[in-house]
């Protein structure tokens, strides 16, 4: 895609208030699917405290600058850039290294995210949790959001704060995800249904990640999801985000309410029992 | 007990907690919202039900003021069950305490609050406080 002639970047900020919800993960796998669709997308590490962005890419033994050694001319933005070697569209972008804490301002974000929007199509910034420096940090160059949370009393009150702080701050639009959803404790209402969550937080949902043990073997590996585009239902929803975002219209379903056929029932069970396909 | 209350128990059955996780959310999240304690809250409650009280006579201990939360956007509500409005000078003199009328002398506000203090209220029907 010609730079010259593209639209401006979307900078779009992954948060969840709460941590462990799965934001890194959303970032690493969304950042690989949007640009397996062409779309130049550079992810960027905000959370330079606890950095794990990396790692899930797979990308850890070759970062040797971040936006602090650019910010401060030590290194051209192309040397800090690190390229996914399976997946050339994509580059990460560390904030800092965990040793140089205190160091970023809202101005600095401001100005290394304008850098990177230049020479990109997306711009991911995976925000650190809670709502103190670090998001307000993170925050301060995002366009729109995407609220990540699960179907959890915690998580969704956490993900509540941050919407009414995006809200504030004229971040639109803030789209969510919900992840870790279990639909079989959704049907018999052991959990928080996917209608509870929109309507306590009344946002449109961009996307619906069910629980899948994948996603472990894959952050084990260092490569997401997405990246084999393996059949795996996370892998799907993760995708299905990607396509969401840039503008098809793919209707999100609800797994608790997909009714199930004899057959299927009858071939998870054999699944199950026997450990087989 | 009816019957069925009876079984009801002997199952063992309540709500389930995905519903529970649902309401518990909503009354944390409109206190979240509002920023407002529960103390605070109570204070308010306490000096709405004041003030509703020198229009209509209500009923203390059905009155309710709580906040309800719907679309992200949180509404104090208040249900009053009224008993019945209070007679029109009455509602005058409350006007002027609360310095809405027009300002009549203290003399003038005492006459008017008399009856309110001997005289029943004789007609029960919705006054306008004019």
């Amino acid at each position: 895609m010609d730079a010259v002639t593209s639209a401006p970047a979307r900078i779009i900020l992954i948060c969840s208030g709460k941590g462990g919800v799965g934001k890194t993960t959303l970032t690493a796998n969304l950042g690989i699917a949007l640009a397996r669709l062409g779309e130049r997308t550079v992810v960027l590490d905000a959370d330079f405290g606890l950095r794990n962005l990396d790692l899930l890419l797979g990308l850890e033994n070759r970062i040797v600058y971040t936006a602090q050694e650019v910010l401060a001319e030590t290194c051209r933005l192309e040397q800090a850039l690190v390229k996914h070697k399976l997946e050339p569209n994509l580059a990460l972008l560390p904030a800092g290294n965990p040793r140089m804490l205190e160091w970023l301002t809202p101005e600095d974000m401001q100005r290394i995210v304008a850098m990177v929007a230049e020479r990109a199509d997306f711009v991911l910034i995976d925000c650190p949790a809670g709502i103190e420096d670090g998001f307000k940090n993170a925050a301060a160059a995002a366009r729109e959001a995407i609220v990540i949370t699960t179907p959890e009393v915690s998580a969704v009150r956490d993900a509540d704060r941050v919407i009414g702080l995006l809200n504030t701050r004229g971040v639109a639009p803030v789209q969510l995800v919900l992840n870790r959803v279990r639909p079989r404790m959704m049907a018999s209402q052991e959990m928080l249904g996917v209608n509870d969550v929109t309507d306590i937080l009344a946002l449109p949902l961009v996307g619906l990640v069910v629980e899948d043990e994948q996603v472990i073997v894959s952050t084990n590996r260092g490569e997401p999801l997405t990246l084999n585009g393996n059949g795996s239902p996370a892998a799907k929803a993760y995708q299905n985000i990607a396509r969401r975002l840039r503008g098809e219209d793919i209707p999100v379903e609800d797994p608790s309410k997909a009714r199930r056929g004899l057959r299927a029932r009858l071939m998870n069970k054999i699944r199950k029992t026997t450990g087989l396909f | 007990m009816t019957l069925f209350d009876f079984i009801q128990r002997l199952l063992g059955r309540q709500k389930p907690s995905g519903t529970m996780a649902k309401e518990r959310l909503q009354l944390v999240l409109a206190h979240d919202r509002s920023d407002l304690n529960p103390e605070l809250l109570e204070q308010m409650r306490r000096e709405i039900l004041e003030v509703v009280q020198r229009y209509v006579e209500i009923d203390i201990e059905e009155g309710d003021v709580s906040l309800e939360t719907e679309d992200r956007v949180t509404a104090l509500v208040a249900n009053l069950p009224i008993k019945r409005a209070r007679p029109l000078p009455a509602l005058v003199a409350a006007a002027a305490a609360v310095g809405m009328a027009q300002a009549p002398d203290p003399e003038a506000q005492q006459e008017l609050a008399l009856p309110l203090a001997c005289e029943p209220a004789e007609d029960p029907s919705p006054a306008d406080p004019d």
